[in-house]
């Protein structure tokens, strides 16, 4: 099979993405500093390349993609969308689902009255895993489950932008690998611009196309590599190590 | 939208032994039997004093029956109901909008604050007094008087609402284009219903005894403040406690038909 990457050098279109963020400041406020997050940070991002963004924690991913959302503004620099920018979805670092609206709810919350993308909200359920708890609080439901209805609810959608924080972080270990694997399955099923960010490099070697690694205080990127791994290499421990120290020289 | 119907087979619910299974039975037979064992007391200690002025509850019921036969109580209990219901919507709408900004905006959070301590703390007997000087001696004035003594209440119990917002889902709702009016009725409102319903049963605790003393100082011809302010005048106990049950009957009423099962249902998603 060939490499993932849906050929990520393709002339860019209107849907390519370009970032670029000359500086990020975070004003002094409840005894702390002023803090300089991110100097001079620039990248195109071709259309449904799946571009993770890593490096040491604190260093600014998570605030350069709220920019990239838009649910920053305040920062110097320019951000273009193109025609993705009103087809977007953002996966959180924690699931934020509303509590007083059941599964299926939360899902078709995200659709517009009336669109046809409503009947298709039992066949997503079913892929994520949950057609069982369909009609539950999301309170009264596993934490992995609650992921998972944040992934359903981002991909129902079927973006063509496709944010993600760091959505399995503080999961146990077999359930963070099923996930990732259901995110490769879903993304492979509807490719689409995937910016992801996280600061575990096995996570980063197995899931992305390209990786961008920042350095910390006034972050700027240091590094950008491809991930050249087959979509079987993705589920073969050894074959993500190997490429881990290929790209980090460490792991 | 669509409901799934499958089996609710995650959540769990711990069956009570029991010969009553409905928790809401099982607490209405508990008020019941207590409010009974209270009954009981007042009758043997109203058979043991054996004074006018402390009656037994047989007749207190008693004349409760004939102005009720009468068709007194309910004009009377309309009319102040009604004034109740007024200046009750009137404070909640009033005092939410008023919380809800306050709760938002820093800066008129700041500049009003003070005004809304002063409010809180001027007494309801002068709030009264002047909507009456002020307004006339009529029924405009005694809802008035009564919503502003309410206002104030509310509004500090949604400000703190408005202040709990959680930023988290409002991000949320701006990133998946909800809207103003599917954020505000899935995300807003959902948020706010705790300090909603909690400003609405101590309101309507409150505004129900404020209408009977406007009601009184009023002299208006209509209303249970000014039946018991006559009462009073004959030192007619009997007829005081007849009215004041007759109100609170009414208000427990409202409080276990309406407040209760609407909490119990916005409260149904919590574990």
């Amino acid at each position: 099979m060939a490499a993932l990457s849906p050929d990520a050098t393709l002339i860019p279109d209107d849907s390519t993405i370009h970032v670029s963020v000359t500086r990020k400041v975070f004003a002094a406020a409840g005894g702390r500093d002023e803090q300089h997050v991110l100097n001079n940070v620039a990248f195109d991002v071709a259309p449904r390349s799946f571009l993770i963004l890593t490096g040491p924690s604190g260093c600014g991913k998570s605030t350069l993609l709220n920019i990239i959302a838009g649910l920053d503004k305040d920062f110097e620099g320019s951000i273009d969308l193109g025609t993705s920018r009103d087809h977007m979805a953002f996966i959180f670092q924690s699931p934020r689902l509303l509590p007083w609206r059941t599964v299926y709810e939360n899902i078709a919350l995200v659709l517009p009255e009336g669109d046809l993308r409503h009947a298709k909200i039992p066949e997503m359920l079913e892929r994520v895993g949950l057609t069982q708890a369909a009609n539950a609080y999301p309170e009264r439901i596993s934490l992995g489950m609650q992921r998972r209805a944040a992934l359903a609810r981002g991909f129902i959608l079927d973006p063509q932008i496709l944010l993600m924080d760091e959505p399995f972080v503080s999961l146990d270990d077999p359930t963070a690998q099923s996930l990732r694997e259901l995110v490769i399955e879903l993304w492979n099923r509807q490719p689409t611009t995937v910016i992801f960010v996280t600061h575990d490099r096995a996570e980063a070697v197995q899931l992305g196309t390209r990786i961008l690694r920042m350095s910390a205080g006034q972050a700027t990127v240091v590094q950008d590599a491809t991930v050249g791994l087959s979509l079987e290499e993705r589920r073969d421990r050894a074959a993500v190590v190997r490429e881990q120290m290929r790209i980090f020289g460490t792991f | 939208m669509a409901p799934v119907s499958t089996q609710n087979s995650l959540i769990l619910k711990p069956a009570k032994g029991g010969l009553i299974r409905s928790p809401a039975l099982l607490r209405l037979g508990w008020s019941l039997g207590s409010l009974l064992v209270l009954g009981l007391i007042w009758q043997l200690a109203a058979d043991f004093a054996q004074n006018r002025y402390f009656p037994s509850p047989a007749a207190v019921f008693s004349v409760l029956g004939q102005e009720a036969m009468a068709g007194e109580l309910f004009t009377h209990v309309g009319a102040t109901l009604l004034r109740v219901v007024m200046a009750f919507a009137v404070a909640m709408f009033l005092g939410s909008a008023i919380g809800l900004i306050l709760g938002r905006f820093k800066i008129a959070d700041k500049f009003f604050d003070p005004w809304l301590i002063l409010l809180l703390n001027l007494p309801a007997l002068v709030i009264i007094s002047l909507s009456y000087v002020w307004l006339g001696m009529n029924g405009t004035a005694a809802v008035v008087a009564v919503a502003i003594n309410q206002i104030p209440n509310v509004a500090v119990t949604m400000r703190e609402g408005a202040r709990s917002l959680s930023r988290d889902l409002s991000e949320m709702a701006n990133v998946y284009k909800f809207g103003w009016r599917k954020a505000f009725l899935h995300v807003t409102i959902p948020q706010l219903a705790p300090f909603l319903a909690a400003a609405a049963r101590s309101g309507l605790a409150l505004v129900w005894k404020i209408v009977l003393v406007v009601e009184a100082l009023g002299g208006s011809g209509r209303g249970v403040g000014y039946q018991i302010y006559i009462a009073f005048g004959e030192f007619d106990v009997t007829k005081i406690l007849a009215y004041a049950l007759a109100f609170i009957i009414i208000v427990q009423i409202i409080e276990t038909l309406a407040l209760q099962p609407i909490q119990a249902r916005v409260n149904r998603w919590r574990r």
